[in-house]
Formats: structure tokens, sequence, C-alpha cells
């Protein structure tokens, strides 16, 4: 299960929304073996692309140096899909390389620029991918004091 | 003195669990022969079977990405720092 903080999710849904069309990535790091979600990191999509993310391989090397520094992890890898639903692509899955992340798809298709409209939707969703198989898993979302 | 290979969680079942090896060569591919002899299978995570590196992974000598380095013909020598992470990415 991914237990998140209501502010973090809501970074991650803004996010996505203002990227639209084209996806968006980031990751939230947390301390190592804590499976805490607590430092939200937009990333760039390298690619701007409304079919691929990347992220910059200059960037990637400086946040796994950041995290390193800072005795984190990523414990969660988002990303976002802009036409189709919040479930792992066949691409996402050959990539996915960190088998103890949640892998958090969100998905835009039905979001409605924020019109605040009922089906006015940004999908959410969380995974485990390893060894190429998925996982999806509840999420919890949790106020900060909450946590233990 | 060596050359520090940083190693992504996701190789270090090849390592025994160890972050960083080291190992020698005067180019990244003959550091990443190197490290293989020691531990096994690590080449095969990191180079394609038509001897190129893997789209999944980035290498860095330093803090330079080898695709614009020269790719396994980048020159290393003692005491520089390799680093590998896979590439975050999808569709």
């Amino acid at each position: 299960m991914l237990r998140i903080d209501r502010s973090t999710f809501d970074a991650i849904v803004a996010h996505a929304r203002r990227d639209h069309p084209d996806e968006a990535c980031g990751v939230v790091a947390g301390p190592e073996d804590s499976d805490r979600p607590e430092r939200f990191v937009p990333m760039l999509n390298a690619a701007r692309s409304p079919t691929f993310y990347e992220f910059d391989s200059g960037d990637l090397l400086r946040l796994y140096r950041e995290m390193d520094d800072r005795d984190e992890v990523p414990v969660v890898v988002y990303h976002s899909h802009t036409a189709t639903e919040a479930y792992p692509s066949r691409t996402d899955i050959s990539y996915a390389s960190e088998p103890f992340a949640h892998y958090v798809l969100v998905s835009t298709r039905e979001h409605g620029a924020q019109t605040g409209l009922v089906d006015d939707v940004v999908e959410f969703r969380s995974f485990r991918i390893v060894d190429g198989q998925v996982t999806e898993e509840d999420v919890e979302l949790v106020t900060p004091e909450s946590q233990p | 003195m060596a050359i520090e290979v940083r190693i992504p969680t996701i190789l270090r079942t090849h390592t025994g669990g160890n972050k960083t090896v080291s190992g020698a060569g005067d180019t990244l591919g003959a550091l990443v022969d190197d490290i293989d002899g020691q531990h096994p299978g690590l080449k095969g995570r990191l180079v394609t079977d038509e001897g190129k590196l893997h789209r999944f992974v980035n290498v860095y000598v330093n803090d330079e990405d080898v695709r614009f380095t020269g790719s396994l013909d980048t020159a290393v020598k003692d005491g520089d720092s390799v680093t590998i992470l896979p590439a975050v990415a999808g569709g």
C-alpha cells in the first residue's frame, strides 16, 4: 500500500494538470527504508511529449546525488498519461528499474482544464513493478500528523 | 588507486548488495569487463549483445554522460568516479 499525504498527492495532480497534454514526471523522495514519500521533486520531461517521458540525464544524476547526500531513495516515481488510463504501459514496464518504488500513474484524460465540474477527474493509481510484473496497490491519504 | 563505480539498487543483486565496486581499465568498456569478472552478470545488464550500452541505463564518468563522450570507448583512469543509473523514462 502507498501511504501519501494529501499535499503531496495534490502536488502530483497539479503538476499533471499543468503539463497536460504533455506527460508530467517526478519523484517523491523519502528516507531510506522508511517507505515514506516526503520530499516532492517535480522533474522536467526532457521528451516534452504526450506519449513519452524521460528525465534529462544531467537532472537524473543531480537528483540521485542529492538523494544520496540526504540518505534518501525515490519512494515514489510518478508520471502522467494524458490520453489513456492510469495503468503502466509496456514502455513503462520495460524501463521500470526501482524495485522498491511505488510507481504512481496519473491520468489527465478526463481532466477538464480545472473546471471544477463533477466530471473533472484526474485518476491516481499506484503500482509495484518488479521483474516486469505489475501489481496494483491501494493508495491511502494520510495527514502528516498521523504518520508514525 | 582504482576506479570507483557506483551501482544502482537494481544491480546490487550482482554485487552482494554493495553500493560501490572498484575496478580498472583504460576505457569504460575495459572497466565493465573488469568489474564483470568480479561480479558476473553486471555486463549483461549494461551492454547489449551488439556491444552497445543499453538504452535503459545512463553511465557517467565523473559528471559526464558517456553518450556524449564516446560511450564504451570513453577513456577512464585511476581516481575517476563512474556512476551507473537506470534511466527514468516510460510512455
